[in-house]
């Protein structure tokens, strides 16, 4: 086992790519994936990290050569934010429709106008759609453990999909935090080398990225949806196996205190300590209040989710991106639309909060937790709403 | 001269390879220059290849599922980032032969293809990075001067006076308005070892080019000029006719930059009138003799500059 | 009326990975030459062999046979005539497609 000491979770991410032993990174620096992309070049610089380091001219482009990379064989990794993020969007839907398994880290920020290089999750929910395994970290152990299943996942032969790990901009992404960072022979004794099952090679030629006209389109379509709610089963196996190597488990959705919660609070990335210490004073309180926190967010883990709220009557998601206009934040919507079918459903508000860096505070998630709860007898007025804004 | 391509004899009317790395049963049109533009450059480069494409015309005509036209290994991923795409696979090779999961030894060219507006306009980010990157890498523009695939709209390689479904003519205009971009200058500036223009009408030069780009270590930027019946109300059996034409009016000069160093490949002493290639071709129909005056001066003044370059160095 | 799924290629399940061609220069399956309306006539008494033809042929549609000469394959020639018009011995004549 490896030690547990202070670090900054960038550079403790960083060090976990390393010990992926990626071959070639492209990145394009912004604010805050920062730390990251600098100390992987480091690592390179001074010969820690055999890879190739590709210092392109814009994060189209990093993506660009992330799937040229991977689609030749080589394990591949990258890392953005918010506006470099949605600069790569044209390409993430082409990354999983071509089963190119691209790990990204992703340090969550707002999306411009007005430009904010703080922490929401704007940029990552706008991608909501691209096909792309994504996972939202709650702390600097969990941001690296989830770096090494990222990959383990997205190159098993049965998904082959490109995978998002989420990391809050800042708030964790600059945490100084003790994180354990597993020796180098369990860290390859949970990843076996990559072997894609096509590559780019004059040996045995082939052509990726035809035309799909329309009596193949719906049908590869289709293949490649199933493909991947299949990558579920993998996903967990894969938590499984994290576990029995390095002694932490990790499941798609997890609860604090929901035994006999009536008000539950769902949340996703980092706010989860905030939340909890909220939840534990609102019990001492005497409110049945409990906290579900999602860690995978595609596939979306729909039974884990049903079974966590179980019995809630009301649950109060915290989105922390607007969606405008909609009937509620995104998740909000995925969540309400998940419980629809379910007989004895919770109902659902939406609260907006921690927008562009704006904290969410422990008496913030107490002032939506009692809204959920006198919601529970007064229906809300509009679809959704914004916490922590000054009237 | 590079040493590189000290040992390259050149191809001759007489060794030409055999393999025809690019299949027929493609969807191109009847005459299509650009796709015979592709099929020569693949014919030089061989069978040793990985090919990016970026979206336009060639990637269209060359992948309609279930076919492919490509017998070497391929990858199409979006309009504007063939050079990006291309620069992950050489950088992915590069790591591969060094932790020994290539084979070492084994060469690889990697080649981008892209039209005029995937280079010129879309693309002309992703490429400028890849240049000054120094990826070992061929870039070819296949430029037919518009983007055909989505039916003939301008582009910045479209020239002066040329009719495109966004450059109507029309009482205010007289086609497009602005003059041809010089993307090869634009590649030279980036100080890589090669830079060259060819056209399919020069078989041999065109092969030869292709070939040393992809001997030169580093990027190396062709150009290739592709006559396209459809995109200019052309006759497609004068495809050939028009390419010379082009060489042969100084519209369309071959030549090459060699570490900076400028080499006109066919100099044209006797020009012909750039009138006689216009004509040809509906899409300068429209204009006036003084339009085509105004082109005869501007195309003379660029072989001037251009003549300077080669020899004041 | 049939379904719009009727007009599929194939079942998803059978959709090759990534919807990938892993079967390299299978378009020569695709047969072209039914574009045509006109097709090249060779004089083998005019030919010199030199393979203008064939290099400019955008198919391409030439093989050359034992005797050296260049034979068009009408499973791919579209008739363009770009051959015809670069054959420095005016060799091949073009003619009207019979329908
Ligand atoms: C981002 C993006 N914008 C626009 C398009 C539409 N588009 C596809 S190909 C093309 C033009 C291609 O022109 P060119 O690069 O000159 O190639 P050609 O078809 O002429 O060979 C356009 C506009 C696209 N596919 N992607
Ligand atoms: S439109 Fe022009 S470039 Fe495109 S296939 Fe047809 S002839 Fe070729
Ligand atoms: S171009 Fe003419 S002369 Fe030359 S090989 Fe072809 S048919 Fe014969
Ligand atoms: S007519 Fe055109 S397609 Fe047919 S063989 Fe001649 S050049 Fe090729
Ligand atoms: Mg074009």
């Amino acid at each position: 086992m490896g030690k547990r000491i202070a670090k900054e979770v960038s550079i403790a991410v960083a060090e976990a790519v390393k010990q992926c032993r990626v071959d070639v990174i492209a990145a394009y620096p912004i604010t805050p994936q920062t730390h990251i992309v600098e100390h992987l070049s480091e690592l390179v610089a001074n010969g820690e990290l055999d890879a190739e380091y590709i210092t392109v001219e814009s994060e189209h482009s990093a993506i660009s050569a992330c799937l040229g990379s991977v689609a030749t064989g080589a394990r591949t990794f990258t890392s953005t934010s918010a506006q470099g993020l949605a600069l790569m969007h044209e390409i993430l839907f082409i990354t999983s429709a071509l089963r190119l398994p691209v790990v990204m880290v992703v340090a969550n920020r707002a999306l411009s106008a007005p430009i904010s290089i703080w922490n929401d999750h704007a940029d990552i929910m706008a991608q909501r759609d691209v096909g792309w395994i994504q996972t939202f970290a709650e702390n600097g152990q969990e941001a690296v453990d989830l770096v090494y299943h990222a990959f383990r996942v997205a190159e098993d032969r049965r998904v082959m999909f490109p995978a998002i790990v989420n990391i809050d901009g800042f708030t964790l992404s600059h945490m100084i935090e003790p994180i354990e960072l597993p020796d180098q022979e369990q860290v390859d004794q949970y990843l076996p080398p990559f072997k894609p099952r096509y590559k780019l090679d004059p040996r045995k030629p082939i052509s990726i990225g035809p035309v799909g006209i329309p009596e193949i389109y719906t049908e590869a379509k289709k293949a490649q949806d199933e493909a991947f709610k299949n990558a579920y089963r993998v996903i967990i196996k894969a938590w499984d196996e994290f576990e029995k190597i390095f002694g932490r488990r990790y499941r798609p959705v997890e609860t604090y205190r929901m035994e006999d919660a009536e008000v539950a609070l769902l949340i996703m990335g980092s706010l989860a300590e905030t939340a909890m210490t909220a939840v534990d004073r609102m019990r001492e309180a005497g409110k049945k209040v409990g906290l579900v926190r999602i860690r995978l967010w595609r596939p979306f883990p729909l039974r884990d989710f049903v079974r966590a709220v179980k019995g809630v009557k009301m649950l109060a998601v915290v989105d922390r991106a607007l969606s405008p206009g909609a009937t509620g934040g995104p998740v909000a919507v995925e969540v309400r639309s998940a419980l629809y079918q379910v007989p004895g459903r919770p109902r659902v508000v939406s609260f907006i909060a921690g927008l562009g860096g704006r904290d969410v505070t422990v008496e913030d998630f107490e002032e939506m937790a009692d809204k959920a709860y006198f919601y529970l007898k007064k229906k809300p007025k509009e679809s959704y709403e914004m916490i922590g804004v000054k009237e | 001269m590079l040493k590189e391509l000290a040992k390259f004899k050149g191809f001759s009317a007489k060794n030409l390879p055999k393999e025809e790395p690019f299949a027929p049963g493609h969807r191109a049109c009847q005459g299509c220059g650009e796709v015979l533009a592709l099929r020569l450059a693949l014919k030089a480069l061989g069978m040793n290849v990985i090919a990016v494409s970026a979206t336009g015309c060639m990637e269209i005509i060359s992948s309609p599922f279930p076919y492919t036209s490509w017998r070497v290994p391929w990858i199409h991923i979006a309009f504007e980032n063939a050079a990006a795409v291309a620069s992950g696979v050489e950088a992915a090779l590069k790591a591969l032969k060094r932790k020994g999961r290539f084979p070492k030894n084994r060469r690889v060219d990697v080649v981008a293809f892209a039209g005029d507006g995937g280079t010129a306009d879309i693309g002309l980010q992703a490429l400028s990075g890849a240049l000054e990157r120094g990826h070992d890498f061929v870039y070819i523009c296949l430029d037919n001067e518009a983007y055909m695939n989505t039916g003939v709209q301008r582009s910045g390689c479209t020239p002066y006076g040329a009719m495109t479904t966004t450059s109507p003519p029309g009482e205010k205009s007289i086609g497009q308005m602005t003059w041809k971009k010089n993307v090869p200058a634009i590649a030279a500036a980036h100080g890589i070892p090669y830079v060259a223009t060819a056209t399919p009408a020069f078989f041999l030069d065109l092969m030869n080019k292709v070939k040393k780009a992809a001997l030169v270590n580093g990027p190396a930027y062709v150009h290739i000029y592709s006559p396209c019946p459809t995109g200019w109300g052309s006759k497609g059996e004068d495809s050939i006719r028009l390419a010379r034409l082009a060489v042969e009016t100084r519209i369309f000069p071959l030549y090459e930059v060699i570490e900076g160093k400028y080499y006109i490949t066919r100099k044209v002493t006797k020009p012909k009138p750039v009138e006689e290639y216009l004509k040809l071709q509906r899409r300068f129909r429209h204009l006036t003799e003084e339009h085509i005056r105004e082109i005869q001066q501007r195309v003379d003044a660029e072989y001037e500059r251009l003549l300077r370059l080669a020899e004041c160095l | 009326m049939p379904k719009g799924k009727d007009t599929a290629l194939m079942s998803w399940k059978e959709v090759p990975f990534g919807c990938y061609i892993l079967e390299p220069g299978n378009s020569v399956k695709f047969k072209t030459g039914d574009w045509r309306s006109f097709r090249p006539v060779l004089d083998k008494e005019k030919c010199i062999k030199c393979g203008q033809c064939y290099i400019m042929c955008p198919e391409p549609a030439y093989e050359q046979d034992e005797e050296g000469y260049y034979i068009v394959n009408l499973t791919y020639c579209k008739g363009c005539g770009i051959c015809a018009s670069v054959c420095p011995k005016g060799a091949i004549t073009m003619v009207i497609e019979e329908v």
